[in-house]
Formats: structure tokens, sequence, C-alpha cells
């Protein structure tokens, strides 16, 4: 039902709020040593569900390709790794936090539109 | 729901940098003790950041995966430096003091670093709040 009101956005809104989540951890964990930061990389995952470069598995355990995993999390790949192993650099998480909040931000106003739009038709205005 | 995360995680940075500031007060005010042999001078205390990885987090209500725990408190290594003080009633037989091995300019820093981290983790909280109540709003337009 919920799904047919408001289209892609109800996914869209989860998957920024994941985002966010994933993003929030590498900035906690700014000087956690040996932690490794990651992100949802859209493409990667959108290439996944199309089936793009995926190796036919027959078993769960089986390698499906370059960086894959079901939840969508890759590491991401630092400019400047600092010695104790901790790949967080906290001004470009900072700068993706930003944008993810905007991001967010962004689909939200889409479905705030869908939820004037459905109240403006059933008053009959 | 995902932005509850959000308030956990960061909220356990929150944390596990008071701890680390905890810490560096101590040291600083330990930094002038002194002892009258190496095993008894006060030594720098070291807090140690682990993550919370998702196989320890599984059936947990209150801790998420991806949030922070110190995994535990470590002694600085550096050795405690000893001077030949005689007039310093905790001086040994032979009159030397062993001072702590504690670095007030390395302590200084680590207290500048320990206080722009948990302002990071204060604005990713702020951000995640002002998230969850503009998609409270969404209904209400």
């Amino acid at each position: 039902m919920l799904d047919s009101l408001f289209g892609i956005h109800a996914d869209a809104l989860q998957l920024k709020s994941r985002r966010m989540e994933v993003l929030s951890t590498n900035i906690a964990n700014a000087d956690t040593p040996g932690f490794k930061a990651k992100d949802v990389d859209f493409r990667t995952v959108l290439g996944w569900k199309l089936g793009v470069g995926n190796l036919q598995s027959t078993h769960v355990n089986h390698w499906r390709g370059p960086g894959h995993s079901d939840n969508g999390e890759v590491f991401s790949i630092p400019y400047n790794p600092a010695v104790d192993g901790n790949t967080v650099e906290i001004g470009l998480e900072q700068a993706k936090y930003g944008k993810a909040a905007v991001d967010y931000q962004a689909t939200l106003d889409f479905l705030q539109g869908r939820v004037s739009a459905y109240k403006r038709a059933l008053k009959g205005e | 729901m995902s932005m509850d995360k959000v308030f956990g995680i960061a909220g356990s940075a929150l944390a596990a940098q008071l701890v680390r500031m905890n810490t560096t007060a101590s040291n600083l005010a330990n930094a002038s003790n002194t002892s009258d042999s190496a095993e008894g001078a006060y030594r720098a205390k070291r807090v140690v950041f682990r993550t919370l990885l998702q196989d320890q987090a599984a059936g947990e209500q209150t801790r998420y995966a991806g949030s922070i725990h110190i995994g535990n408190v470590v002694d600085d290594p550096t050795p405690s430096p000893r001077s030949y003080d005689p007039g310093n009633p905790s001086a040994d037989d032979d009159g030397y003091v062993w001072q702590s091995n504690v670095n007030e300019v390395a302590e200084m820093v680590e207290m500048t670093a320990a206080a722009r981290s948990y302002r990071n983790n204060i604005e990713v909280v702020n951000t995640a709040k002002q998230m969850m109540m503009r998609t409270l709003e969404v209904m209400k337009s």
C-alpha cells in the first residue's frame, strides 16, 4: 500500500538513512586503531541489483564478484591511511555525512510533495 | 529503524571520548607526582578504543554494531625520569626521586583531540535529530 502511494521514495529514504548510519559509525570510530571506514556505494548496489558483473552462485558462500556484500556496504579507499591502520578521514566523512543529510532531506521533500498532493486530492480542493 | 542507531553509535563515541578526556585529566593532575621507586612512579594512562563488531552486537538491545567501547586502559611504556634530589621527602636512600612519565604537552594535545572528536559526534547527533524532526513533520503539510 505504502509502496504504491509513495513510489520509489519510501525505499530511497531507507537507503539514505542507512547511509547516514554507516557514515556516523565512521565518525564515531575516527580514533579507533585499525578501524576500516565503510560507505554505501549506490552505483555498486544498483549494479548488483541489476545483475551487472554478478557471478552466478549456487551456494551462499560462493564468491560473487569483487566488493560484493549483501547489505551494500563497501570499504572506502583512503587517500592517506593512518599508521595505526585507521582509514577514517574525518573531514571527508563529515563532508559525506553533510551530503547524506541533504540527500535525505531531498527525499523527504519529495515525500512531503506526495503527501500534500494526496491530502488535496482527498479534500477535493 | 536506522536513524535510532545513529544516536546509539554517536552516543557511544561521546561516552568513549569523555573517558579519554577523564584519563587526560588524571594524567595532568598526577604529572608532578614523585616516588622513591620506578615501580611506584605514576605512569600516564592511555585508553584504547575498540569497535563493537557485528557478531558481538548480535542479540544486544542497547548497543549497536559499529558503536565504540573502551577496549582497555594501558600504561605509557616510556621510562620514568629519575633525578637527584636528596631534599625531596620521597627520595630513596641514595637521594633519587622518580617522577611520573606524563608529558604535559602531549596530554594537552590529547585533550584537544578528544574535545574535537566529541564535538564532531555532537554535530552528528544534531544533524540526525534535525532529520528525524523533519521526518515527523512530513505528514503535517
